[in-house]
């Protein structure tokens, strides 16, 4: 019951620390497509380039976020501006793999055809294999945003705020009521953008490949 | 008109096109035809610069495609291949008319032409235009394929194996159809399959291709009847035109050299000879194998003063052929009308007599060449 009273007591601060935390993931997951999208079908084009890039996506992965964490303060300072980029920079692996795959895996037939009929690179690029791999696309992009709801969690480490914050000063403080009034809202959010990036996938996904039943009866009922 | 002109294309060190040059006539369909991996596949994809030739060249309408855009090229050329052709993303309407709207034509007129052409391969537009490629039946997509080469009526058609991976029955179908829409349309297609009964039923010319070599360019019923060397006879099955008997002709089939006697021959002496050749019918004719009439054995038999001559007795009025004719209408001929020897003439000079009997060995021949074959 304390524990209740106590979170209701400090609504107003998990409200405005739930805002900036959310703010942070959406703005670093919206960089990473911007910058792992475009890579990944880059390097779906340039093959040679493929495995130096996943390679060092992979690196980066394998980095301990406190220590990229510390890396980031000498070159940019504190606050949110090195948390946002060490998100950016972990969220870009699933991105950038998905992608590629993806694109790599549209059926070769059907770009043979978009091919033979007359199909420029480019819009065979965005009327024919971009829509194909957009499930896969998507799929990385929820794993990356889910990964990144808890990564902007360290980041308080370094005074970019966000329920790590609270997380943070309940440890320092040995406030266990503390420390949930963070890690609760922390996972309520990453189960949130999850299910925000299940949304938009489905939005996204082209209706061949969803509802097909759906889709096939109406088709009957037509006749 | 499309012509290869002494293309050759090799990966690495296999050359698996060998200098090829042939000629596809305006509104001709044209058949490649061959073991898989002869080529057959790689000569069609050259004509959209699918695949670029390792040398020689290729003229379309006498302009070499070297120096045609690409892109221009292929929007002029309707290409269908096996059923993953369509995209799986798009309705079929989208599928249709994706190239007539990157085209940026006018909207009304694609919607009118994507009616048209669902019509032309047997689809109802109301039905299908708004469904996606994996609600349709495989026979019912590879229309689709067709209806999106037909949409911006291009004058060349390409098509790699379309009809390869249907049932027999939808394949057959949708051959008929393609036969029936290239009698209208008249397009130039150049068609790959190595289904050669696909190849009969729809080519006008029949291009046999093996280890990227032309075997044999010609006519369908050349081919059929004058295979040019050992591999075609083997590949078009020795026995393969037994298959569409229209292309045997009466003159293959007919006994050339016909007991005759002149019309001033006594009945008693055809009689004779008759019996000497143990036949039933004897054709008079005259010095220059003019054909006069024919004398039946029953006749002859029944006729009280047989020192008459023949062409006193004999039937004037007799149903005749011309060596052009083909073996059914022989057969046809011959059952219905009930008769058992049926001259051939040429003008009216007799080149030749069918028989039943005679029918019967040219027919029998298949079965017995085969086994003599094989021993």
């Amino acid at each position: 019951m304390s524990f209740l009273k106590y979170f209701y007591e400090n609504l107003g601060e998990i409200g405005s620390k739930s805002v900036e935390h959310l703010e942070m993931t959406l703005i670093s997951i919206g960089m990473a497509v911007l910058i792992g999208v475009p890579l990944g079908i880059l390097i779906s084009y340039i093959k040679p380039l493929k495995k130096p890039v996943l390679g060092f996506a992979n690196l980066v992965q394998a980095l301990p976020s406190i220590a990229l964490l510390g890396f980031f303060v000498p070159l940019f300072g504190i606050g949110e501006k090195p948390a946002i980029i060490m998100v950016i920079i972990y969220s870009l692996l699933p991105i950038i793999k998905n992608t590629t795959t993806g694109l790599i895996n549209v059926n070769r037939e059907t770009l043979d055809a978009a091919r033979g009929i007359g199909m420029t690179r480019f819009q065979i690029l965005i009327k024919v294999q971009m829509p194909l791999a957009l499930p896969m696309i998507m799929s990385g992009i929820r794993i990356a945003a889910v990964t990144a709801v808890g990564l902007v969690t360290i980041a308080a480490f370094i005074g970019a705020g966000g329920l790590g914050f609270i997380i943070y000063s309940g440890i320092r403080t040995m406030n266990n009521f503390k420390i949930l009034t963070g890690a609760i809202p922390a996972c309520i959010l990453a189960l949130l953008v999850d299910g925000l990036a299940a949304i938009v996938e489905k939005l996204v996904t082209p209706a061949c490949f969803k509802n097909k039943k759906k889709v096939k009866f109406n088709a009957e009922k037509q006749k | 008109m499309i012509e290869f002109k002494n293309v050759s294309k090799s990966y690495d060190k296999k050359t698996v096109v060998k200098n090829i040059s042939f000629k596809v006539e305006k509104g001709e369909l044209v058949v490649l035809i061959g073991l898989s991996g002869c080529g057959k596949t790689t000569l069609l994809r050259m004509i959209n610069k699918l695949i670029k030739p390792t040398s020689g060249s290729i003229y379309i309408d006498g302009k070499n495609i070297e120096f045609t855009d690409e892109i221009l090229l292929r929007r002029n050329i309707g290409y269908v291949i096996q059923q993953t052709g369509l995209f799986p993303h798009m309705t079929i309407r989208k599928n249709i008319e994706i190239i007539p709207r990157l085209q940026k034509m006018n909207p009304t007129k694609i919607a009118q032409n994507s009616i048209a052409l669902m019509e032309m391969v047997g689809l109802d537009p109301k039905i299908y235009l708004d469904r996606y490629p994996s609600e349709l039946s495989g026979g019912q997509q590879q229309r689709i394929g067709v209806a999106r080469a037909f949409a911006c009526d291009p004058d060349i058609i390409l098509m790699d194996e379309p009809f390869s991976a249907l049932d027999p029955i939808t394949r057959c179908q949708l051959q008929d159809e393609m036969v029936g829409i290239q009698a209208k349309y008249k397009k130039t297609i150049v068609f790959v399959t190595h289904d050669m009964n696909e190849a009969i039923k729809l080519a006008d010319k029949i291009c046999i291709i093996n280890n990227g070599d032309i075997q044999q360019f010609d006519t369908v019923e050349t081919i059929m009847r004058d295979p040019a060397n050992e591999f075609v006879t083997e590949f078009i099955g020795r026995n393969r035109i037994w298959s569409v008997p229209e292309l045997i002709k009466i003159e293959d089939v007919m006994i050339t050299d016909p007991i005759c006697a002149p019309p001033e021959l006594s009945v008693l002496k055809c009689i004779e000879k008759m019996r000497g050749n143990k036949i039933d019918h004897i054709l008079i004719t005259d010095k220059n194998r003019i054909l006069l009439g024919i004398l039946s054995a029953k006749k002859a038999q029944t006729c009280a003063d047989k020192s008459v001559s023949a062409s006193k007795i004999m039937n004037t009025e007799f149903i005749s052929f011309t060596g052009g004719q083909s073996m059914t209408d022989a057969l046809e001929t011959v059952t219905k009308e009930n008769m058992s020897t049926i001259p051939v003439l040429k003008g009216k000079e007799l080149i030749g007599l069918v028989t039943r009997s005679s029918l019967l060995t040219a027919i029998s021949q298949q079965y017995i060449g085969e086994t003599e074959d094989k021993v």
